[in-house]
Order: C-alpha cells, then sequence, then structure tokens
C-alpha cells in the first residue's frame, strides 16, 4: 500500500515537472514578443523544475534510501534567481529598446526624448474601459 | 511497482526532450538577441530537469551534483549576458556612467 502511494506522489511530481517544463517551450514558441516569451519561460520552467527536483528527492529518498540535501538547495536556488534572472532579462531588453507587442495597452516606463515620461502611455484607456479595435484588427506580425 | 516508475520516467525524458527542441527552435529563430538570451535561460533550467531523470534512470547518486553546478552556471551566464546586451561591459569601474 504504502508503495502504491508513494510512487504516486514521485510519478505526480515528475510528470508535473515535464508537463511544466513543456508549456514553457509551447509559450516560447507561440507568445508573440520577447516580454511574453519571458513570462511564459521563467515562470513555468521555474515551477517545473522545482517540481522535478522534488519528484528527484522524494525518488532517492524512496528508492534507494538516500537523502540528498543539494537537491533541497537547488530548489531554493532556483527559486531565489529565477526572478532575479528574469528581472534583469527584461530591464536588459527595455533599456535595449525590443519593442513589446503592438497589442500592448500600458507602459509606464516609456519616455520621450527629454526623458519626461510620456503622458499618453495608455493608461487611460484602462481607466476608461475605452478599447482600441483598429489597433485589434491589425495582422499580428511574426 | 519500479517498473510503473521506470516508464514515468522515460515518459517525462521524451516529453522534456520536446520541449528543449522547441527552445532550440526559439533559440536559432528568435527575432531579437533577447529572444534566444530568453531561450538559453529556459534551456539551461530544462536542462537541470534532464539531467536529475537521467540520475533516477541509472541509479546512481553522482549526478545530482552535476544539477546544483549547471543551475548556478546558467544564471551567472543569464545575469552576464544581460548585463552584456545592456551596457557592452559586463564589468564596470564607474557605476554612474551610462556607457
Amino acid at each position: 500500500m504504502i508503495e502504491i502511494v508513494m510512487s504516486s506522489i514521485i510519478a505526480f511530481f515528475i510528470l508535473g515537472g515535464a508537463f511544466f517544463g513543456f508549456v514553457a517551450a509551447i509559450g516560447l514558441i507561440r507568445l508573440p514578443d520577447m516580454y511574453t516569451r519571458l513570462h511564459a519561460a521563467s515562470k513555468s520552467s521555474t515551477l517545473g523544475v522545482m517540481m522535478m527536483m522534488t519528484g528527484t528527492f522524494l525518488y532517492f529518498w524512496y528508492v534507494e534510501s538516500y537523502v540528498d540535501t543539494e537537491l533541497v538547495l537547488a530548489v531554493v536556488f532556483i527559486f531565489i534567481t529565477a526572478p532575479v534572472a528574469a528581472h534583469l532579462l527584461a530591464r536588459s531588453a527595455f533599456h535595449a529598446d525590443v519593442e513589446p507587442y503592438q497589442l500592448t495597452i500600458l507602459n509606464e516606463l516609456k519616455r520621450d526624448e527629454t526623458g519626461a515620461p510620456d503622458g499618453n502611455h495608455g493608461e487611460r484607456v484602462i481607466i476608461e474601459g475605452k478599447r482600441r479595435p483598429d489597433l485589434e484588427n491589425r495582422e499580428p506580425e511574426k | 511497482m519500479n517498473t510503473f516508475l521506470d516508464v514515468v520516467i522515460i515518459f517525462s525524458v521524451i516529453v522534456l526532450a520536446f520541449a528543449m527542441l522547441g527552445m532550440v527552435y526559439r533559440m536559432l529563430k528568435g527575432p531579437t538577441l533577447h529572444d534566444k538570451l530568453v531561450a538559453l535561460d529556459a534551456f539551461g533550467v530544462l536542462l537541470m530537469a534532464m539531467i536529475a531523470l537521467t540520475a533516477m534512470m541509472l541509479g546512481t547518486t553522482h549526478l545530482l551534483v552535476v544539477v546544483l553546478l549547471i543551475g548556478i552556471l546558467a544564471f551567472i551566464a543569464t545575469i552576464a549576458f544581460a548585463k552584456f546586451l545592456e551596457k557592452g561591459v559586463i564589468i564596470q569601474y564607474d557605476r554612474n556612467s551610462d556607457e
């Protein structure tokens, strides 16, 4: 009985890790611009690899009777560093003038040539509930 | 019951291999350099999971050190590459300069 329960838990964690890794790959291929791809890649693959590390830890604990604390350290390390890496990537991309997708409706960091905040950065569109059908019906660029 | 876990592990290896193939596609095609860098970062993270699966398949515990090592190296590589693409240098001596 305990074999079935433990094997099911280990299989759940391993299959969950593989599933979220696959979701990250689908997001990387399908999403339109760099920022949304970063959103998919950082969140989903982090959760996937954390589940996979937990499954590996339980597997070696149960099957081989070997407790490996480095896997716990790997989980904590991924949990700390993945948001930092994603934030640095997004910051680097924004300073390198990577264009957001054309249907992006809020860009709070946008500046004009003098360095002042751009007054027309789309916040009003959200508050008044206006939509932009001229932009939404445009063909998405590859 | 070990057969069940073996099937699960081999299935996960196949799924992760296809996921890594998709990231290689984005790494080769990505319109900007930053797209390629995002794909490289996610590829490094998935490589950790792949090596953990390999350790379970082979039944050895020696590969578990490699998991942590690859995680650290992928993080440092991402940081250095992002800073290089932003500023053109990696190590800055004057922290207030725009160069």
